[in-house]
């Protein structure tokens, strides 16, 4: 199975080797899709995790006793269709294409399992239509 | 040859051929470019986008006692009006921001709220707040005043956009090394992404070039409701340089529009936001064209293939006002979602809805086949590209 979450990294753990113990430990296979360390100097890991059921769940339960606060992506960004007008102008800006135009239609398309949560999307439309969802 | 008499005539008597313009495309694919251009009547043209040049007029009615507002200070739910005018009319611009508002002083700031929100709300039927000081009179005593308002008591509510329908528009990069946020979106650094802002094809002077059937009165589609050519637009520049076809390859010809607000619709009047820029109104226009003669229908047949827009870097040569063009790029490559600049590969997108813009050309088209909208005659043509009428840069001077 595979998941996407993202990871909140209080100051004290960001210069703390963490994350390759999902490898070395919970036999976890990861792919770092965005890595941040914001001017709090927190840290922000999203991640996309495979390996058994079992080993994530221990995987996960490690992180937490460490004090990494765990947040799932996939609920996370929500596209809002009344205030959408489909101009398109969050397409070219997403980092993984979750937003496309549907030639036939031309309405805008959000694909909610290629999301990342980077957020610029939420920035950038100028109708609010996209928001997260915590 | 018809004139517009003969269209209305039709249209009356449920005859006429109103077609939006994909119709158009596809009625020429299918009967070809003769038959068509002898069948069809009218074909409707769109756009919708964001344009910050628009603002309401209205009018509160008098309070007991009476306030004289013009000369005082008046905001509407934290938003600042214009009432340099009378006693209560005011008015409210797409762009005004609360005074509150922290603007970019965090950059890059988020205009979550402002004039054309505020709009929005009012056509959607909200009730609203209204604050007022003034410095009272003998006629006008009353200083203070705090009241919610309806657009359904309000004695006149009118749109106006002093610009819109922009012929033809840039396409803006960001040649620099930093993401820069501009009224044409955010532009991501080294020409991370392309934006643009026409509904090309469908966008209703780029269906007219040479403006031989809109003008002033030309009775148009306005936010949902019916509204009017008032005049051309601010900085109506129509004598650029054109393709052989007469399509500018430069922005050009704008429009200034007016109608009924009350008979608006919230779905094609949007508040917008645009970060690190401020807030607008984006406004949907809907544009009959009558087919008068063979020269009106072979420049309303126009494809994105057709019209060409300049690329501009809005990094340095927009804002230094260099004049400088990257290059040209036509609106099928837009469209295409990739264009090339500098031997890259830029990614694009577009601030106009083209989905909207053919949800309003086929409401326009229901309204006239079903006789609820007929074609007007325009009462003076705006200029043309033979007038010399030009968009001149300011010289600033203190004598």
């Amino acid at each position: 199975m595979k998941k996407r979450i993202v990871l909140h990294f209080p100051r004290l753990l960001v210069d703390k080797p963490i994350v390759y113990k999902l490898v070395k430990e919970f036999n976890l296979e990861f792919n770092i899709l965005k890595a941040e360390v914001n001017p709090r100097e927190e840290g922000v890991l999203v991640l996309e995790i495979e390996g058994k059921d079992s080993d994530y769940k221990k995987g996960l339960d490690y992180l937490s006793s460490v004090g990494v606060r765990i947040q799932p992506l996939s609920e996370d960004v929500v596209m809002d269709r009344d205030k959408c007008v489909n101009c398109g102008v969050c397409i070219p800006l997403c980092p993984t294409s979750a937003l496309k135009r549907n030639e036939d239609t031309f309405l805008v398309e959000f694909i909610q399992d290629k999301c990342i949560a980077c957020g610029i999307c939420i920035k950038a439309c100028p109708y609010q239509a996209m928001s997260i969802s915590l | 040859m018809r004139s517009i008499s003969e269209i209305n005539q039709k249209i009356k008597e449920g005859k006429a051929l109103v077609v939006s313009k994909d119709e158009l495309l596809s009625l020429i694919e299918e009967k070809g470019y003769k038959n068509t251009f002898k069948e069809v009547d009218v074909v409707t043209t769109a756009t919708f986008g964001p344009m910050c040049s628009s603002g309401i007029y209205f009018n509160v009615g008098h309070s007991r006692p009476k306030i004289k507002l013009g000369g005082g200070k008046v905001t509407l739910e934290g938003v600042p009006c214009y009432a340099g005018f009378a006693a209560v009319d005011l008015f409210l611009g797409a762009g005004a921001l609360p005074e509150d508002d922290p603007r970019n002083r965090v950059y890059p700031g988020s205009f979550s709220f402002g004039g054309g929100h505020v709009i929005e709300k009012l056509v959607r039927g909200d009730d609203l707040l209204l604050s007022a000081s003034a410095y009272g009179t003998d006629c006008y005593p009353r200083k203070e005043l705090k009241t919610l308002i309806n657009i359904r008591d309000l004695n006149e509510a009118v749109l106006f956009n002093i610009r819109n329908c922009y012929q033809n528009y840039n396409v803006a990069v960001n040649l620099s090394d930093k993401p820069i946020y501009t009224y044409m979106g955010v532009l991501k650094p080294n020409l991370g992404n392309a934006n643009f802002c026409s509904a090309g094809y469908y966008s209703p002077l780029l269906c007219d070039p040479y403006y031989k059937t809109i003008g002033i009165g030309t009775k148009i589609f306005l936010g949902g409701g019916v509204g009017f050519v008032a005049f051309w637009g601010t900085q109506h520049n129509p004598c650029v340089e054109r393709t052989e076809k007469g399509v500018p390859k430069r922005p050009a010809g704008t429009l200034a529009l007016i109608g009924n607000l009350k008979g608006m619709n919230s779905q094609y009047l949007r508040g917008t936001s645009l970060i690190g820029y401020g807030v607008s109104l984006s406004v949907g226009v809907g544009v009959p064209i009558p087919i008068l003669d063979e020269e009106i229908f072979e420049n309303v047949c126009v494809k994105d293939e057709e019209i060409f827009a300049p690329i501009v870097d809005y990094s340095y040569d927009y804002p230094q006002e260099t004049g400088k063009v990257l290059g040209e790029v036509s609106y099928k490559q837009l469209r295409s979602g990739v264009i090339r600049v500098q031997g890259k590969e830029v990614n694009c997108g577009c601030l106009s809805s083209l989905r909207k813009a053919k949800d309003i050309a086929s409401i326009l088209k229901d309204w006239i086949s079903q006789g609820k909208f007929f074609l007007t005659e325009k009462v003076e043509s705006i200029p043309d590209c033979e007038s010399g009428y030009r968009f001149k840069p300011l010289k600033e001077r203190l004598k």
